[in-house]
């Protein structure tokens, strides 16, 4: 399948990528900000170096699959498929528009390389098992990646499919958590402690990999390996807000969207 | 009913490999065939109906068709929104199955009466609502079910409904089965009240009460053509169906009715009034009696709101 130039890394796929989710929440005046931010550099690698996809043949049966079932990081993904050559970079302009199929929540109605529309919490890794388990049975390698935020597993389906998938030995199944310690309305600690995580994980039968969600080199062979029988679930910590500084570990950038000053000095910060 | 459902999805199981079953803890005594003949299309997912219908979405985003199975409410409320999002936003092939639709599970109470299930599903985008009268219906619905590629739901009594067509009637796709002539009025039922509608019409005739008997086996998407024609012959148009008043077979029809250009039928809905079960159990027959869905209620509350009948009644009484 078509591979990236290779002069681009995965770091620059990060950056233009968040430069781009930030130039569309902008122009929105939309929310989610901070939940892209913390998720770009996974997505940056599994876009850039990991998932096997075609972007000429988004359709491809072979393909990889990625599900966000954390649907309001949407911006980033739209932005990443773009970036992948998915479809034209000039429809992140579209993003939250009237009658644009980007809609602030993930949806797939019309837009090519996004597999799965999300948006209510919680039903991404069920959907994940399904896939994973009639892509073992079809027998050709492919792989499903979920993205879970961590204020989601809140949600009691999320552990009814974490109990499935390694009772049914799902190893073409890895799982990121972005776990970047602020949900809705608080820090996770306040509303809903989830600690011990990686143990609860363990404890359900996972193959857990904890790592620094921000680090492309502890990323790349996390997302790349597969467990011999079991489901990968990589607890990745991430800062909300990563990459501009007064975005970071702030909850109002749950809400808030950047204004032209803002964002001028957020696309400075990052380079762009 | 069930019985002849599995019998009809092995069937179709041989003929097509893309089909995969899944429950959530429930079918004993009616899956174990198909978990014998295809163990690798099987799944007992265990008691989470949200999980079972992610998974059938996700299942079916990779080619398969996937049934889900359970009882009563299980695989419909409980599953509201996986069913919305998961499986009918992507217009996926995922039969959901439901055994005891009504009050079939009546003895168990409130939590295992299904009673707003058309309602709901009527309302999904996709959605193929399919609620058979008869074992003979369910063989015909499950097959055709099992080759049309989307969203279904199935309702299906439990066990032991007696067949009231003849093993070679012929149906067709979405559309409602006339069954008997009759130029006073239209009874149409849906679901297991089918033999019910027969009673009442046998006890109109007695009464000199000449009553059409049709069923709706399909309800969304729903016969408006057909029904367009009958509403311009019928005075009364009878909806009969074990499910709330609201949202199901009477507002279906009832919409249908209420859009046409001419004036038509009126409508007499015969459904499960709001809570009157609360508190009360007992056998499915018991509590179509005492809700006034049996067949002598029916008819009498038929003479009595259409005046048709009447006379003959208070003669043969006198």
């Amino acid at each position: 399948m078509a591979g990236m130039a290779p002069d681009l890394t995965s770091e620059y796929f990060a950056r233009r990528t968040r430069a781009n989710a930030l130039r569309m929440v902008h122009a929105a005046k939309a929310s989610h900000i901070g939940t892209c931010l913390s998720a770009a550099d996974i997505l940056a690698v599994l876009y850039h170096d990991v998932m096997r996809i075609d972007p000429q043949q988004p359709q491809l049966p072979q393909r990889d699959r990625f599900i966000l079932s954390k649907g309001h990081g949407a911006a980033i993904i739209y932005a990443a498929l773009a970036e992948r050559g998915f479809f034209p970079v000039d429809w992140l302009k579209g993003y939250c528009a009237d009658g644009s199929p980007l809609t602030g929540h993930i949806n797939h109605a019309g837009v090519p390389g996004v597999e799965v529309s999300t948006g209510s919490l919680g039903h991404g890794l069920s959907i994940g098992c399904g896939m994973a388990l009639g892509l073992r049975a079809d027998g050709r390698g492919a792989r499903v990646f979920v993205l879970l935020s961590d204020g989601e597993c809140d949600e009691g389906s999320i552990w009814e499919a974490a109990l499935f998938a390694p009772f049914h030995k799902l190893a073409n199944l890895t799982v990121i958590v972005d776990y970047n310690k602020i949900q809705s309305f608080g820090s996770v600690k306040d509303v809903l402690d989830l600690e011990p995580f990686a143990d609860k994980w363990r404890a359900f039968g996972w193959h857990v990999v904890e790592l620094d969600g921000h680090d492309h080199a502890a990323l790349r062979p996390a997302l790349q390996g597969t467990h011999p029988v079991l489901p990968t679930l990589i607890l990745a910590h991430t800062v909300k807000g990563k990459g501009v500084s007064f975005m970071e570990n702030d909850l109002a950038w749950h809400y808030r969207s950047p204004d032209t000053a803002q964002l001028a000095q957020a696309l400075a910060e990052l380079g762009e | 009913m069930r019985t002849t459902f599995i019998k009809a999805l092995l069937e179709c199981a041989a003929a097509d490999e893309r089909i995969w079953l899944l429950c959530g803890d429930l079918g004993y005594s009616v899956l174990e065939p198909f978990i014998q003949q295809y163990p690798q299309r099987f799944i007992n997912v265990g008691v989470a109906e949200q999980n079972m219908t992610g998974i059938a979405g996700g299942l079916a985003m990779t080619g398969r068709k996937v049934v889900c199975y359970s009882i009563g409410n299980f695989t419909t409320l409980r599953c509201y929104e996986q069913i919305r999002n998961d499986v009918c936003y992507h217009n996926g092939d995922v039969k959901v199955v439901s055994v005891g639709g009504g009050l079939a599970y009546g003895s168990q109470g409130y939590t295992h009466h299904a009673v707003e299930d058309l309602a709901v599903m009527r309302a999904l985008p996709n959605m193929t609502v399919l609620a058979p009268g008869d074992p003979v219906e369910v063989d015909f619905v499950t097959r055709w079910m099992m080759r049309h590629d989307g969203p279904c739901y199935l309702r299906l009594g439990k066990a032991g409904e007696p067949k009231l067509h003849a093993a070679d009637a012929s149906f067709a796709p979405g559309k409602i089965v006339a069954m008997r002539p009759g130029k006073d009025l239209l009874l149409l039922s849906t679901g297991g009240m089918l033999p019910t509608a027969l009673q009442v019409a046998d006890a109109l005739a007695a009464a000199g009460v000449a009553a059409a008997v049709a069923s709706c086996p399909f309800v969304k998407p729903l016969d408006t053509a057909w029904l367009a024609q009958q509403a311009a012959r019928y005075p009364w148009i009878a909806t009969l169906e074990e499910h709330s008043r609201f949202g199901g077979l009477a507002d279906a029809v009832g919409g249908c009715l209420a859009t046409q250009p001419q004036p038509v039928a009126r409508l007499l809905p015969f459904a499960v009034p709001e809570l009157a079960l609360k508190g009360v159990g007992g056998t499915q027959q018991e509590l179509l009696q005492r809700i006034g869905l049996d067949a002598a209620s029916i008819t009498a509350a038929i003479t009595q709101q259409t005046g048709l009948g009447s006379q003959t009644l208070r003669q043969s009484k006198a």
